[in-house]
């Protein structure tokens, strides 16, 4: 286990060093002048420089890698956006948590819909259910979910009214005046980005959990409980679902490091302040900090995802261990 | 009254290219503390003969005739909590493959310990009891420890001992052994045997062993039943069947058997494959394969006919008894004088 975790650490550490590396280089290799960007149009060639000097885009690549990595383990700094000079991880910790909210609510809502649907379609293939739920999973699978975004906007927040069709509210309640916040307002505002997000991902995973529930009732030990004489469904309970579930923490692990790494279409749609938005934003205009600290959220949450798969898989699956 | 009595048992499996008829007719009768032998090939309707009895074909792809009767009890229209309750309890089920009839992710003391509080009011501590009595039962070493290990860190004897010991943990009447020692190796297969005979000795139970293995059914069984094509083709007490079958099928079985005392190099083989279940042969099953065949095998079935002078041993063949009697005696000739020849 120690072992592991060592192995995991450098594991980090090495994809951490790729991944800033590769923001760095593409960056350099895109011709384009972010001081000038910076300084704004028709400005004199001295501020020009002078604001090059100041973001050191003057000195070369390895010594701006360099600079970035220093000052990230001596400061814990990020780094300053070059666009308005606001620190990238206070940006960051406002960003975050819009995307992990949508991100999160959305999970949950995918899997609440999708284990139940997907369970039930595997016990009763070909049944009214099962085929309705293809349908659905057509669906979900064809649209975009910018399309779907839209959509919802459109006749459930619009045409309806019951929902606002955008903006993000704090979690944590504040008392300042034209600012809405807590968990009800929170929730309210999110409904439809939860929604969106669930739609195109319950889908595939309720085939994913029905064919892998489907195979698993096929295993021989499945036959093996109903000859002891569990009962439908104990063997259901205790021999097929814990089984069942391998193959979708593995998915699971993996999209969730993925999403929070920034929900481009949704955040955008529904004018969401999260990371996806804001590296739409920067990405345009070179802001390399902003990028570089985007890039690296993302390249750590996916780490964390796949460790946390890892310790999760080992204590479904006896057969594997941690080494 | 015989404690299982089977009568005109069909199961057929719809499927999209049509009605697969894998057992068709099959009737038996098993005593208590008998050992009833059935042998055929793969796809000869023995395993699912015996899933259907213990009701576990799937009954919305499988249509299901005929009397399956435990204890004077109806099983087939016996409703699945009943059926639950028979399961493991009054009937016991061993199977081929013991890497992977046993649940991976739970230990073994847990599965052992399922079997016996589904069908007995008993405390855990009891249960937990009961499974490592049943783990020494089965000379599994160092049972009060292994019982918390997994599955994948026992070797396949030693998981078959572990479903044996599951099946026989309640004490059932009866114990079908779906292949048990097939996926065995030779030493291991010899062991399991002596272990399930022994364990017939002590508890009185009634066996089913189903096997393609003639040595197997040599060795434990008192009847045995020969498969073919989803129907029984032959059935006699083992002395019988060794000492005098009739039936071709039975004979190619029997000379494929490798012996101890035989220099010959190949071991005869039985040509062709076994039939279609859905499109079978008209007529005799057996008839595309069979040396013997004539007209009347390709038009018509024979009838389950007991031979002449033992009305226990019954065979479907249209060889009149002479032709038969010769044919046999000429076989049995070839396979046993190998030696006198070679010496």
């Amino acid at each position: 286990m120690t072992q592991y975790l060592i192995r995991r650490i450098f594991w980090a550490f090495f994809l951490f060093v790729v991944a800033t590396m590769i923001t760095y280089v593409i960056f350099f290799v895109v011709p384009a002048d972010p001081a000038t960007l910076a300084a704004g149009k028709a400005t004199k060639p001295e501020i020009v420089a002078h604001i090059r000097r100041e973001l050191h885009l003057n000195l070369p690549i390895y010594q701006q890698y360099w600079l970035f990595v220093w000052n990230l383990v001596r400061h814990g700094s990020f780094g300053y956006s070059f666009v308005n000079g606001l620190p990238v991880r206070t940006m960051l910790g406002q960003e975050i948590p819009v995307t992990a909210s949508i991100v999160v609510g959305g999970v949950i809502m995918y899997l609440a819909i999708a284990i139940p649907t997907g369970v039930i379609s595997a016990l009763r293939p070909r049944s009214i259910l099962d085929r309705s739920g293809m349908i659905f999973v057509l669906v979900g699978i064809s649209a975009p979910s910018v399309w779907i975004g839209l959509i919802l906007i459109y006749l459930v927040g619009f045409r309806l009214g019951w929902t606002p069709i955008g903006d993000y509210c704090d979690l944590r309640p504040t008392h300042a005046i034209g600012v809405c916040s807590g968990p009800g307002q929170w929730a309210y505002h999110l409904l439809l980005p939860w929604i969106t997000l669930a739609v195109g991902s319950a889908a595939l995973y309720t085939r994913l959990i029905r064919a892998n529930v489907m195979e698993t009732m096929s295993e021989d030990y499945v036959r093996t409980a109903r000859a002891k004489g569990a009962s439908p469904s104990r063997v259901l309970i205790q021999h097929v679902l814990r089984n069942s579930m391998l193959q979708v923490v593995t998915i699971l692990g993996m999209d969730l490091g993925l999403l929070l790494g920034g929900v481009v279409f949704i955040e955008i749609v529904f004018g969401m302040p999260g990371l996806g938005a804001q590296l739409v934003q920067a990405a345009p205009r070179f802001d390399l900090p902003v990028i570089v600290g985007i890039v690296l959220f993302a390249t750590l949450s996916v780490i964390t995802f796949n460790f946390l798969v890892d310790v999760l898989y080992a204590w479904l699956d006896p057969r594997i261990r941690l080494a | 009254m015989a404690l299982l009595e089977v009568q005109d048992l069909h199961t057929r499996f719809r499927t999209d290219d049509g009605v697969v008829k894998a057992v068709s007719g099959v009737s038996f009768e098993l005593d208590r503390g008998k050992t009833l032998g059935v042998v055929g090939e793969s796809g000869s309707g023995k395993s699912v003969t015996f899933l259907t009895v213990m009701g576990l074909v799937d009954r919305k792809i499988a249509e299901v005739e005929g009397s399956v009767r435990y204890d004077g009890e109806e099983l087939l229209r016996a409703s699945s909590s009943r059926l639950q309750k028979i399961r493991g309890r009054r009937i016991g089920m061993i199977f081929q493959d013991p890497m992977t009839s046993l649940n991976p992710v739970k230990k073994i003391g847990w599965q052992l310990e399922e079997a016996v509080r589904l069908h007995n009011d008993v405390s855990r501590d009891e249960a937990r009891r009961r499974a490592i009595q049943a783990l020494k039962e089965v000379e599994i070493p160092r049972a009060e420890t292994r019982v918390d290990d997994y599955p994948h860190q026992f070797s396949g004897g030693m998981r078959q001992r572990v479903m044996i010991a599951m099946a026989l943990i309640n004490q059932p009447e009866v114990i079908i052994a779906d292949e048990p020692t097939t996926a065995l190796d030779v030493t291991t297969q010899a062991q399991i045997l002596r272990l399930m005979k022994k364990l017939q000795d002590d508890h009185g139970a009634a066996i089913v062993m189903i096997t393609h293995d003639l040595g197997v059914v040599a060795e434990l069984a008192d009847d045995v039943l020969v498969m073919y094509g989803g129907r029984v083709v032959e059935e006699a007490k083992v002395d019988d069947l060794f000492a005098q079958p009739q039936m071709p099928y039975t004979w190619g079985l029997l000379g494929s058997l490798p012996r101890l005392e035989q220099i010959a190099t190949r071991l005869e083989q039985i040509p062709g494959q076994p039939p279609s279940l859905l499109h079978p042969p008209r007529g005799c099953a057996f008839n595309p394969r069979c040396a013997y065949v004539f007209d009347k095998c390709r038009a018509e079935l024979p009838g389950l006919d007991p031979a002449p002078d033992k009305p226990d041993h019954r065979y479907r063949c249209h060889l009149d008894d002479a032709e038969r009697e010769r044919i046999w005696a000429a076989k049995k000739a070839a396979l046993t004088g190998v030696e006198g020849s070679a010496a």
